[in-house]
């Protein structure tokens, strides 16, 4: 590692100023911290710096996400294998199967990505943020596999551009940024975000088996087709169609262990989201209304994205409520809205992403009210004593 | 007798009032009026451009005849005077189109009679004709409807080539081949919030290129 350090040393004066590529700065800057912990202390006053900053944050968060990716890396295949009736493959070449059709995703969501951020870093003068290593680790997961790779590019950069960096760049955005290209390709290509042939790598093609169906959990409730629901225990271990890493509960959990371990995710969040999920889940399930309310109230936690928009994308440090109490309302609220949106409107059979997209608007609003409240009791406090 | 000063019908001061509109004093991009009707009609071109000459037509003859009458109307009930007179272009131009463009009128559906209601003619009256001669107030008109049209039809041309892959309902998109390479239309530019961005992008653009529109903090 030396001789990295040495080497970065060395052609540090060059991005410095007056140096051959100032205008490059950021870029130096952005390799040199992503390589090496920065040297610098501040000179006066006590400020310490944590070495828990913003990178370790997000790397600590691409790891919580490695279980999801490597589940949904040997889904593909699995499903792949049901889908085309194979049934000669180990383990090892559906997951290899999967990966290497995951790979493409990621990639095409790195490189726009980052092409942008790092352009739009130039023109500002900024930093680079590292904002984006996770925004682009999760939009892949929340794809289906079978997406064109040009309209994932395309919604990247519609998410990058619009969703983030209009409004200042990391930290500043309202909409948590891999939902928001998500939203933008369920809107711009309905096509290749629902229906029943879009999860399993191949089928769009055509040349499945006569009779089979690569319609998700979610969509076969819609229909009422809850006699072909997979079982509970199958929808929890994830061995079902859906998007790349969404679909394995387990997975993610573990994933949900690894931020509450180390302190990145927050467990109000978490907690309150699934608490409000289930209670409208059972609320639905006293009040009855169609056929899709007496499902089990627990379902709703195993079906489609919630697991993993309740560990990895409300629980997003920028776009949730910064207030304690507010993560409690934002969650609760969060966790409700999905279950009436998958219930309720007949349009959208997921409620997960436009749940929290729509709470992500509202945080700020709960903020303030929640800061509000504070002042009042505090202004009461002192004026009775 | 007061003395009238005699001005060229297009000296600089009017020209200004045409010109101005389009650019640095749009109706919608800069002082953000009439978004409504820009989001609805701006789907495919040919309703677009329908709708731009129709609040064209209504804001320079409401403005001249409000510039007519301007020092008889009595301030307290201005607003229903303006009215009414919208009112009635409005349902003229309405009746118009019903005549002579019925498939144009049938895309534009409740939006003509909506012109009534667009904030950039009640804004120019009041801001405007209330205060001017008619034949400026005719020239405002006429360029704050050719602003509002000018980003009608940019948005609309965005809209109706990346949402429906044609431009005037001439598919070019699908002359050009590209269907086969695996490109699809997108289908949010139809829905109206990518109308509000497209907006959004315009007002982006124009500010970078001229900085004097950006606010001062």
């Amino acid at each position: 590692m030396s001789f990295l350090l040495d080497k970065m040393k060395k052609i540090e004066p060059l991005f410095e100023k007056g140096g051959r590529f100032e205008k490059l700065h950021s870029v130096y800057d952005g390799f040199a911290t992503f390589l090496f912990v920065p040297d610098k202390v501040t000179t006066r006053g006590s400020h310490i710096r944590d070495h828990m900053d913003m990178k370790r944050t997000m790397t600590v968060v691409i790891i919580a996400l490695m279980p999801a990716l490597l589940f949904g890396s040997y889904n593909i295949g699995l499903q792949h294998t049901r889908a085309f009736g194979i049934n000669d493959w180990t383990l090892m070449n559906m997951f290899w199967f999967g990966f290497l059709k995951i790979l493409p995703l990621i990639i095409v969501s790195y490189v726009v990505g980052l092409g942008i951020e790092f352009i739009a870093a130039q023109i500002r003068g900024h930093e680079i943020n590292e904002g984006y290593l996770v925004t682009g680790m999760l939009i892949p997961l929340i794809m289906p596999v079978d997406v064109p790779l040009w309209m994932l590019a395309v919604s990247v950069a519609f998410a990058v551009i619009i969703g983030k960096e209009i409004f200042g760049g990391t930290g500043m955005n309202i909409l948590n940024p891999a939902l928001t290209a998500r939203a933008f390709l369920f809107f711009s290509y309905p096509g290749w975000m629902t229906g029943d042939a879009v999860w399993i790598e191949g089928l769009t093609k055509g040349g499945g088996l006569d009779g089979f169906s690569g319609a998700t959990p979610l969509a076969l409730a819609k229909l009422d087709g809850f006699s072909q629901m997979p079982s509970a225990m199958e929808m929890f271990i994830g061995t079902i169609p859906g998007s790349v890493g969404e679909t394995s509960t387990v997975a993610i959990l573990i994933g949900a262990f690894i931020l509450l371990l180390t302190g990145v995710g927050s467990w109000r969040i978490m907690l309150s989201m699934t608490l409000g999920a289930l209670g409208m889940g059972l609320l639905l399930n006293a009040t009855g209304g169609n056929e899709y309310t007496q499902i089990p109230a627990y379902y709703h936690l195993i079906m489609g994205g919630f697991a993993f928009g309740a560990v990895f994308m409300a629980t997003d440090p920028v776009t949730a409520a910064q207030t304690g109490t507010g993560k409690y309302i934002y969650g609760a609220l969060t966790g409700i809205l999905v279950v009436i949106i998958r219930v309720f409107n007949p349009a959208y059979p997921e409620g997960t992403m436009l749940a929290i997209l729509l709470m992500n608007v509202m945080a700020p609003l709960i903020d303030h009210y929640v800061v509000q409240a504070n002042i009042r009791r505090r202004i009461k406090r002192v004026k009775t004593a | 007798m007061e003395k009238v000063e005699k001005e060229p019908l297009l000296s600089a001061k009017n020209r200004k009032l045409l010109t101005n509109p389009l650019g640095i004093d749009n109706p919608i991009t800069v002082q953000v009026l009439g978004i409504c009707s820009a989001l609805a009609v701006t789907v495919k071109m040919k309703p677009a451009i329908v709708m731009a000459i129709s609040v064209t037509v209504v804001v320079a003859l409401s403005n001249l005849i409000i510039a007519l009458m301007r020092k008889s109307i009595p301030g307290r009930i201005r607003i229903i005077v303006q009215l009414v007179v919208i009112a009635t272009l409005v349902i003229i131009v309405d009746q118009f189109l019903k005549a002579f463009a019925f498939d144009v009128s049938k895309q534009l559906s409740v939006f003509v009679g909506l012109i009534i209601t667009n904030c950039i003619i009640m804004g120019r009256l009041e801001a405007f004709a209330m205060a001017n001669k008619p034949w400026p107030s005719f020239l405002d008109g006429i360029g704050n409807g050719a602003g509002y049209g000018l980003i009608l039809i940019i948005v609309s041309f965005f809209r109706e080539f990346l949402g429906s892959g044609s431009i005037f309902g001439y598919p070019v998109m699908e002359k050009l081949g590209v269907y086969k390479f695996g490109y699809e239309d997108n289908g949010m530019m139809i829905l109206p919030p990518m109308a509000l961005i497209t907006v959004g992008l315009i007002i982006w653009f124009q500010r970078a290129r001229n900085k004097s529109l950006i606010e001062n903090k």
